[in-house]
């Protein structure tokens, strides 16, 4: 089967054409870096099937970062390549396309987004552009559908025209010539959405809007959040789920083994959704009852800051303070991703160019960012003993996430590079891509942590019968009470931890702890160790070696945090005073100590210019 | 006047001059279409040492304050 490579610069639209080539479901968003790895799929033609395979975007074949080493591998294993050009940045697309003429491979152009350039006054004489580039280009609107039927039929036509190759600047004076024969721009007015593109740039404006965005999004999450939490408790699993559940313990004969492990142990002859413990009560409930409801509605405030093209504003407006902590901007991408899912802000990270970088931002995103699904557990149950226990676990998590980003990036040798990043311009999302993507991602979740959350509570059960838990727990003892203040089962909390998180959270429930204790079993739960799925992608992402660099950094400041909170909380500060004293020091200490990373990025480049 | 980006002001147009760092910025910059004799137009800056956002051709740019000195501009004064 004959291979087709999808390749271009980040952000034209090279996966939503795949995605109508193929009928695969790929995720697509509004700015560069989406697709880190590539993605196969098939298309099959009158005469002929295709492997096709969506390349990461790049501007160039001599790449610069992890993720443009791909595309440029993956156009070497190509029988043909289909160049993805961005309709209205003709000129510094066509940087890829004329590189991609002198490879062996026959091309074929996709001049995409070309209704954009209409609006944008870009206007494009394509037969003149084919008979220059001498390899056929086919104007498309991917999003719509439009052209991608011409460009299906045209791939007979792709030629491989191996033009002699050119140095860098040869190359831009023949662009400069190619795009003066073939364009031409009439001026026109901003449009409203412009505007405001400007406006979200500028720090008077920019600011404001920043903190805007991320207030309203946090309020939806756990507004909507809790609210669809309380309906599926109310009406799902309290009216028609627990009637089932109690047929069920009737048909098992209210005990045994098999009872004990799908239903758990009834109170006072009824389900308790939290404390009962069984796959098919307490299991269901977590994933369903409370993950779920929050989830969907974080995934579907990301869906739009993604697809709008608002992230990476963010990250020019973020810049400023992620430099004090080694990182750049654009990290603030695979940060917000982390609070759906650890694993794909993980994978996310490849976007950034340094190891260096990708080490601090790996560390300090698992450490400190809790997923949704732990965030939804602690929001329900810390939440419970007032809004300050609840600000305190936030409030410890941003300063862990302070702190530990000012150490590592003084220890750490070498620094964080400036950033270099494309600015989407703003697009209204679709409705209809936005509901495929949050489907999307809810059967992902489905998918990917039924098995863990089920088996999580699976192992629990077990662990309990054979009294493992209870010998552990006395084992253990003296640290996890002396050190955290916490009674010794909840080592078994710590253990499921590695599995699970949400479901770990959960297991405090039945342990009967007081605010304080929940607190300290929150953020110490949140950042002593990925869970499983994360902590895979997170080797192989890192490396052995700088993994368990990461790991002892996770565990010595997840004891050291339980530590102190448990010195500090409610004996010596009050939780309220306590958050606002540790969010209050998480912004005063970056400006008192700079940033290392600044200073050595500087004498850097007066060495090397 | 040459000033780089850092010192021009939002909203004023200018040539790129040059670009004043290793072969790997001159690259990663060249690859995004930001090379000498290019027009580019400022948008905003971040106080403080924060990111420069310009314009060029029809795409924007955002770049940090470490990089974006490096960078001269031939201003063009506004008749």
């Amino acid at each position: 089967m004959r291979k087709i490579v999808l390749a271009g610069n980040p952000n034209v639209g090279k996966s939503v054409v795949f995605s109508q080539l193929t009928g695969s479901k790929v995720m697509i968003s509004n700015y560069a870096g989406t697709t880190v790895e590539f993605t196969k799929g098939s298309l099959t033609t009158e005469n002929e099937s295709f492997e096709v395979l969506d390349a990461p975007g790049t501007y160039s074949l001599e790449p610069t970062s992890k993720v443009e080493e791909v595309a440029s591998t993956l156009v070497d294993r190509a029988d043909i390549v289909i160049n993805i050009v961005d309709a209205t940045n003709l000129e510094r697309n066509l940087f890829l396309t004329t590189e991609l003429l002198e490879r062996e491979v026959p091309l074929i152009v996709a001049l995409n987004m070309i209704d954009e350039a209409g609006h944008k006054g870009v206007k494009i004489d394509i037969e003149k552009l084919e008979e220059l580039l001498g390899v056929p280009v086919i104007p498309t609107v991917a999003v719509s559908g439009e052209g991608l039927k011409e460009l299906v039929n045209s791939l007979p036509r792709a030629i491989n025209r191996k033009k002699a190759s050119l140095n860098t600047s040869d190359r831009w004076a023949f662009i400069g010539d190619l795009v003066g024969k073939v364009q031409a721009v009439v001026h026109r007015h901003h449009s409203w959405l412009e505007t405001l593109q400007d406006a979200s740039l500028r720090p008077a404006t920019g600011l404001p809007l920043a903190a805007v965005v991320l207030f309203l999004a946090f309020q939806l999450v756990i507004g909507l959040g809790e609210f669809l939490h309380e309906f599926m408790e109310d009406y799902v699993f309290e009216g028609f789920y627990e009637t089932l559940i109690l047929y069920l313990s009737e048909a098992l004969g209210g005990r045994g083994f098999l009872h004990d492990i799908l239903i758990g142990q009834l109170v006072d002859g009824a389900v308790d959704f939290e404390e009962s413990l069984g796959v098919l009560t307490t299991g269901v409930f977590v994933e369903l009852g409370v993950v779920l409801p929050f989830l969907a509605v974080f995934y579907m405030v990301l869906g739009f800051l993604e697809d709008s093209g608002y992230l990476p504003r963010l990250a020019v407006m973020v810049d400023r303070s992620m430099h004090r902590l080694g990182l750049h901007g654009y990290s603030i991408i695979p940060m917000v991703l982390g609070f759906g899912c650890n694993v794909p802000a993980a994978l996310a990270a490849r976007n950034l160019e340094s190891r260096r970088e990708r080490f601090i931002a790996c560390t300090l995103m698992s450490v400190a960012i809790p997923c949704m699904a732990q965030l939804a557990l602690i929001v329900g149950l810390v939440g419970r003993h007032g809004l300050d226990y609840l600000a305190v676990v936030f409030a410890s998590l941003f300063f862990i996430w302070v702190v530990l980003g000012l150490i590592i990036d003084r220890v750490m040798p070498g620094y964080t590079p400036s950033m270099v990043i494309e600015i989407p311009p703003y697009r209204i999302p679709s409705f209809k891509a936005q509901v495929k993507k949050l489907g999307m991602r809810i059967r992902g979740f489905l998918v990917h942590a039924t098995p863990y959350i089920l088996g999580g509570i699976l192992v629990v059960n077990i662990l309990y019968t054979l009294g493992i838990i209870h010998f552990l727990g006395v084992l253990f003892a003296p640290a996890v009470q002396g050190l955290l203040g916490l009674p010794g089962d909840a080592v078994s909390t710590l253990l499921i931890g590695f599995l699970r998180k949400d479901v770990a959270v959960a297991m405090m429930i039945p342990l009967g702890l007081t605010a304080r204790q929940l607190v300290i079993g929150a953020v110490v739960l949140a950042a002593y160790f990925p869970c499983a799925a994360t902590f895979t992608v997170l080797v192989k992402e890192l490396g052995v070696v700088d993994m368990a660099k990461s790991a002892v950094i996770m565990v010595v400041t997840a004891f050291s945090a339980g530590f102190i909170l448990n010195l500090l909380l409610d004996t010596v500060i009050p939780a309220a005073y306590l958050a606002v004293g540790l969010v209050v020091l998480s912004l005063i200490l970056p400006m008192v100590l700079g940033s290392t990373s600044d200073r050595r990025e500087l004498s850097d480049l007066d060495e090397t210019a | 006047m040459e000033v780089s980006l850092v010192d021009m002001k939002p909203g004023q147009t200018g040539i790129v001059k040059k670009i004043q760092g290793g072969f790997n910025l001159n690259q990663k910059l060249n690859q995004l279409g930001l090379r000498e004799g290019k027009q580019i137009k400022k948008i905003s800056s971040v106080f403080n040492r924060g990111p420069v956002t310009i314009s060029v051709d029809n795409y924007q740019v955002a770049i940090g304050y470490g990089k974006a000195v490096r960078i001269m501009v031939e201003v063009e004064e506004l008749a």
